[in-house]
């Protein structure tokens, strides 16, 4: 299922969030918006997860306006990792991943047996089976982040929207997770902090700044030396990953 | 490391040696609300008996029953029973459904409210509810309002202070971005400072020792004014709404993972801290009016809860009514016995034990609450 930011603002305390910001996400492909803090990329996602309504444009979901979908309804379709922990009560892992099923399930109604089978499966796949029964307040950083990743798989959406998902995560769950998002075909739209992984991972990469769309582009063609400088601040050199080809930055660091 | 070289079909984060539980999933319990149910419920039945018969004028379990029997179906009695009889059916027996009742939904409605405004401290009083009730009350009795009402005026008074105070909360503390959890809790304990000032004024204006007492009924709470009459309106509100929160479980578990959270999953936040605001207040008005302000129940139960059966709300809420019904009929049972003929106010009790049960169990290493 497509996704598409058409013309999307955010005004709110007087303040643009978000200007004029489109963008598509084509069915099954990796979109990644990256940008300095503050220029509006977890806004406009919240947007998509309907945490927030746009003040202005729209988005669309397999073409249809998302505002004319039920709360519900658009979570059977689109999972959100937010920059949110986690909560303040100690669920347990099991109990957390499970309230992935919310938007499927009718009030109270108890998990069926396939749905317990995914939320398995989903543990098992993020490394936390083993945790099943701690609570989620008694984890690491990594360990609860990767805990609602698979709350998010576990809602079976046909897009997946993810705020800094690697935030925590060590390397290897890292380069795990960005690995484990590709093979699963989802549409996918994700801020990352990390450029280089961004480069690894996104067939697309937009770049925010104060709130506008200044870049898009495969990431050959975004992540440049002359971009970097000017939308980061920040002198890198760009070099050719000697496998892939994709495109990574070297920094330097001066006292 | 081994997760790169996966092959994409089966992509996993999982080492290889990461042996998977195969029970993992099913949801886990620190104990089944089925079980705690179990033992709560008969509990509870052998508490109300237990208290309905113990007092100044002790009476046998098997003497209650037969009195209650007596009073369900109208059956005959032995003439020098009578004044006995008429301690259990028309005291004590509305008194410890009402405190039964009243604790069931103090613990309800305590749940609810620390999901509602995601805090820890809150309880069903945090949001100006009891105060609010207080000001009617006190009013009504001080200027001789509603009077058309006959005895049921004071309590008519509450349950419009308290629905008064909340509504007022309710629109102060809204802002263009919704109601934030925190902007709730703030405004509530603002303007209970103010309900209470108020209440204080009137007080002082007023030269009567009645009113005095008022002030220490409605701030401490108690169940001497129990009588058939105020149960059923009380009994329905409580168990009625205690029914649509125990339904709520599953958003309530949504909301508390956080306002976007729940968004994401399908649950509207706002709309559903709507819900739960009415039914609160409603619950809680209907409590205070005829039982006071009655402490510590609202804010311990919950957490006691918590510890035994987990954090899930779907068993939250079926286990909590039961522990703060079985709580609150010994809580009576001891304010009005242990200094008998005497009373203490119910409020001394529910803190004298509330407050060090609350201490140990925070002190418990494993139970967390929000940030370690």
């Amino acid at each position: 299922m497509d996704l598409r930011l058409d013309g999307v603002t955010v005004e709110a305390a007087g303040r643009t969030l978000v200007h004029d910001l489109s963008l598509d996400v084509p069915d099954g492909g990796v979109v990644g918006l990256v940008g300095p803090n503050g220029s509006g990329k977890s806004t406009a996602l919240r947007c998509v997860y309907r945490a927030l309504r746009p003040t202005r444009g729209a988005v669309l979901l397999g073409g249809t306006d998302t505002t004319a979908l039920s709360l519900r309804d658009s979570a059977r379709s689109v999972a959100a990792l937010t920059q949110e922990n986690g909560g303040e009560l100690d669920f347990t892992v099991a109990e957390t991943v499970a309230l992935g099923r919310t938007p499927h399930l009718r009030g109270n109604a108890p998990l069926s047996a396939r749905e317990r089978g995914l939320c398995r499966d989903a543990m098992e796949r993020m490394d936390v089976a083993h945790l099943a029964d701690r609570g989620v307040l008694t984890l690491s950083g990594g360990e609860r982040q990767r805990v609602l990743v698979a709350r998010c798989l576990v809602q079976e959406p046909e897009v997946l929207v993810l705020d800094e998902p690697t935030n925590h995560l060590d390397v290897r769950h890292q380069v795990g997770l960005l690995s484990l998002l590709r093979a699963t075909g989802l549409t996918v739209l994700l801020v990352l902090h990390d450029l280089n992984l961004a480069a690894a991972v996104c067939d697309r990469i937009g770049v925010l700044e104060h709130g506008r769309l200044v870049a898009a582009g495969t990431p050959t063609d975004i992540l440049t030396a002359p971009l970097v400088k000017r939308v980061f601040g920040v002198d890198a050199e760009v070099v050719a990953h000697p496998r892939t080809g994709d495109p990574q930055l070297l920094y330097t660091v001066r006292p | 490391m081994p997760s790169t070289g996966a092959p994409p079909g089966a992509p996993t984060l999982a080492a290889p040696d990461a042996t998977a539980d195969p029970g993992a999933a099913r949801p886990p319990r620190r104990l089944g609300a089925s079980a705690a149910t179990a033992v709560l419920v008969p509990l509870l039945a052998v508490s109300v008996l237990l208290a309905i018969g113990l007092g100044s004028a002790g009476v046998a379990p098997a003497d209650t029953l037969r009195y209650l029997w007596a009073g369900l179906t109208g059956g005959t009695i032995r003439a020098d029973e009578v004044p006995t009889y008429q301690i259990v059916w028309q005291l004590r027996t509305p008194r410890v459904l009402l405190a039964a009742v009243v604790g069931a939904g103090l613990g309800a409605v305590g749940v609810a409210v620390q999901a509602m405004v995601r805090n820890p401290l809150a309880d069903p009083y945090v949001l100006g509810v009891s105060s609010g009730a207080s000001v009617g009350a006190v009013a009504v009795g001080v200027f001789g309002l509603l009077s058309a009402l006959g005895v049921y005026a004071v309590s008519a008074g509450a349950f419009a202070g308290a629905l008064a105070a909340t509504l007022l909360v309710h629109l102060l503390a809204r802002s263009p971005l919704g109601t934030t959890p925190l902007r709730l809790v703030l405004t509530g304990v603002a303007l209970s400072f103010g309900f209470q000032a108020v209440m204080s004024a009137i007080i002082y204006f007023t030269p009567s020792g009645e009113a005095t007492s008022a002030v220490l009924f409605w701030s401490m709470g108690g169940f001497g004014a129990a009588t058939w009459g105020v149960l059923p309106p009380v009994a329905a509100t409580v168990v009625a709404g205690a029914l649509v929160l125990r339904a709520l479980g599953r958003p309530l578990d949504a909301l508390a993972l956080g306002d976007e959270s729940a968004a994401s999953l399908g649950v509207d936040p706002t709309r559903v801290r709507r819900v739960l605001f009415g039914l609160t207040a409603l619950m809680t008005g209907a409590m205070v009016a005829v039982s006071g302000a009655v402490g510590f129940v609202g804010l311990v139960v919950p957490h006691v809860v918590r510890i035994l059966v987990g954090a899930g709300h779907r068993r939250v809420l079926a286990v909590a009514p039961l522990v703060g019904a079985v709580f609150m009929v010994w809580a009576d049972l001891a304010a009005r016995g242990l200094v008998a003929p005497r009373e203490l106010p119910l409020g001394t009790i529910t803190a004298l034990v509330g407050v060090p049960v609350f201490i140990v169990l925070l002190r418990r290493r494993g139970y967390l609450f929000g940030s370690r």
